[in-house]
């Protein structure tokens, strides 16, 4: 088995289920997201116990950051081996004829997706991991806030313009990304992807909905303050 | 038509190779893509040049042989031809034409557009066959059931000319439609079911010896094929290879 992760098409099944599990991620980030446009109380308990839970802090984060790094790290070690197979460039390729620039530029809408990992981790995640990791406040609550904290500080991190619009960049990267990668994913896990058109439309919804839904509430909580 | 030819030029495999460009006239629209550079050839041994080396045989579609990378594409702009199909109709009078050898690390040039595929070869040899004697005692064909369905798509899978169109159409120079064709046509019958484990794991190990590149499902194999090979064939051998290996 060990073997099988090793070949080609064993490298492109774990690139495929890292894509699985983080498309499944980015489905319950934005179940969670979406309240705080409809509900900031049901985001706000929501939130508490998605950052208090033991099995989600200590069981489920540390899954999700290694499927990110994997991912990523995966990413860039085929890019490579690939780049190291073409050998000489042609002096005329048509890519256009036979292929999306979605598929051709899956390391781009990537590199793009991780300059915004890094920004949202800087935002979101490392003042969590100081706030109840460093000074051990697990309470949830901040002073000057009335209840949870959670609704607060989200809706105060798309005051700036700037910082909303590489948001709304990065999810169209990421709609990018999606709109090749859904399919593809289901291709290398041996699906005949391309030739069910199930697959495909539902491929083609997740890939708008989802970045879709992420760019309405960044702008929503924008222009709501 | 007249025609300005830019093609690709290389001594030998230690070479350096380069663009040059060349003028041919008075070529018909019904002549064939080789025959138009037989033309070129003849102008150029009458001039006392080195003709342009090419890999050609059969010139009816089917041996495989036949390759160049034109305009960009792999066999040309037309569809679901090989270079000796392709028509000079799909040009027009005045055009440039840019003519280059298929491109992959592990297609090396050996002179201007012919490339070493022996890669392919050592690929069919790790598992492209079944073992069985067929020494005089041949079965009923009868006796051995086949679902329509299973043989038309093992026939298909088996309709590759292994030309490498794939490869050189790959942004990742990936040999994996190609090697699905290969798998499938034995996978889809009861005659491939004996060495059916070691047969995916044998030629996935060889194709990745050789130094092709991992498939990222861009499609563009299956578009520039001459003979139309599915990418469903490249998800059967993802889906014989994790069999193999559970
Ligand atoms: C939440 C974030 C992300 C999601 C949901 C996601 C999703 C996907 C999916 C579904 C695929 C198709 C898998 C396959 O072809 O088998 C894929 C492929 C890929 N991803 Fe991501 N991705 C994300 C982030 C990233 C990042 C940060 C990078 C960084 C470079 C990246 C680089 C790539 C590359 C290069 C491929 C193509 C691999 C190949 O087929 O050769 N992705 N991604
Ligand atoms: S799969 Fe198609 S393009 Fe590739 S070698 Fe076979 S016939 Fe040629
Ligand atoms: S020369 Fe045989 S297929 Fe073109």
């Amino acid at each position: 088995m060990s073997g099988f992760f090793k070949s080609s098409i064993g490298r492109k099944v774990a690139m495929a289920l890292s894509a699985f599990f983080l498309m499944f991620f980015l489905l319950q980030h934005f179940a969670i997201n979406i309240l705080s446009v409809l509900s900031p109380d049901a985001f706000n308990e929501v939130s508490h116990f998605m950052g208090t839970n033991p099995l989600i802090q200590y069981g489920l984060q540390p899954v999700l950051i290694f499927g990110v790094v994997f991912h990523f790290v995966m990413g860039f070690i085929l890019e490579l081996k690939n780049k190291k197979a073409q050998g000489v460039a042609y002096v005329k390729n048509n890519g256009t004829a036979n292929s999306t620039w979605m598929s051709r530029n899956m390391i781009w809408s990537g590199v793009a997706i991780l300059a915004f990992v890094v920004l949202h981790f800087i935002d979101f995640w490392f003042p969590e991991i100081n706030t109840k990791f460093i000074q051990g406040d697990w309470s949830g609550t901040i002073e000057g806030v009335e209840g949870f904290r959670y609704y607060e500080e989200l809706t105060h991190k798309f005051v700036s313009p700037i910082r909303v619009s590489a948001y709304v960049i990065a999810f169209v990267f990421l709609g990018l990304h999606l709109m090749h990668g859904f399919t593809s994913a289901f291709q290398s896990m041996g699906a005949t992807a391309g030739r069910k058109q199930r697959l495909q439309n539902i491929g083609k919804a997740y890939s708008i909905i989802i970045p879709l839904g992420f760019i309405i509430i960044a702008l929503y909580h924008h222009f709501n303050h | 038509m007249d025609l300005t030819l830019k093609i690709w030029r290389q001594k030998d495999a230690s070479s350096k190779g380069q663009m040059v460009d060349y003028k041919v006239t008075e070529i018909s629209e019904h002549m064939s893509f080789l025959e138009m550079m037989d033309v070129l050839n003849e102008q150029l041994v009458n001039s006392g040049e080195e003709p342009v080396a090419f890999d050609h045989d059969c010139r009816e579609g089917i041996c495989g042989m036949c390759s160049m990378y034109i305009n960009g594409e792999a066999h040309g702009p037309d569809r679901g031809v090989t270079t000796c199909q392709l028509h000079m109709r799909m040009f027009k009078d005045g055009d440039t034409i840019t003519i280059e050898p298929f491109r992959a690390a592990a297609f090396p040039v050996i002179k201007d557009l012919v490339v070493d595929r022996m890669a392919f070869e050592r690929i069919q040899q790790a598992g492209g066959y079944i073992s069985v004697n067929t020494s005089g005692n041949t079965q009923d064909a009868n006796s051995l059931p086949i679902s329509k369905h299973a043989a038309d798509e093992a026939m298909d899978a088996a309709t590759c000319i292994g030309c490498g169109a794939c490869v050189a159409t790959c942004k990742n120079s990936s040999a994996m439609l190609f090697v699905g064709a290969k798998v499938s046509q034995y996978a889809l019958l009861p005659q491939g079911q004996v060495e059916a484990i070691d047969r995916v794991q044998n030629m996935v190990a060889q194709m990745d010896l050789e130094g092709f590149g991992n498939c990222t499902n861009t499609g563009a194999c299956e578009v520039e094929c001459p003979k139309g090979i599915s990418l469903d064939n490249i998800a059967r051998m993802n889906r014989e290879l994790m069999k193999a290996n559970i």
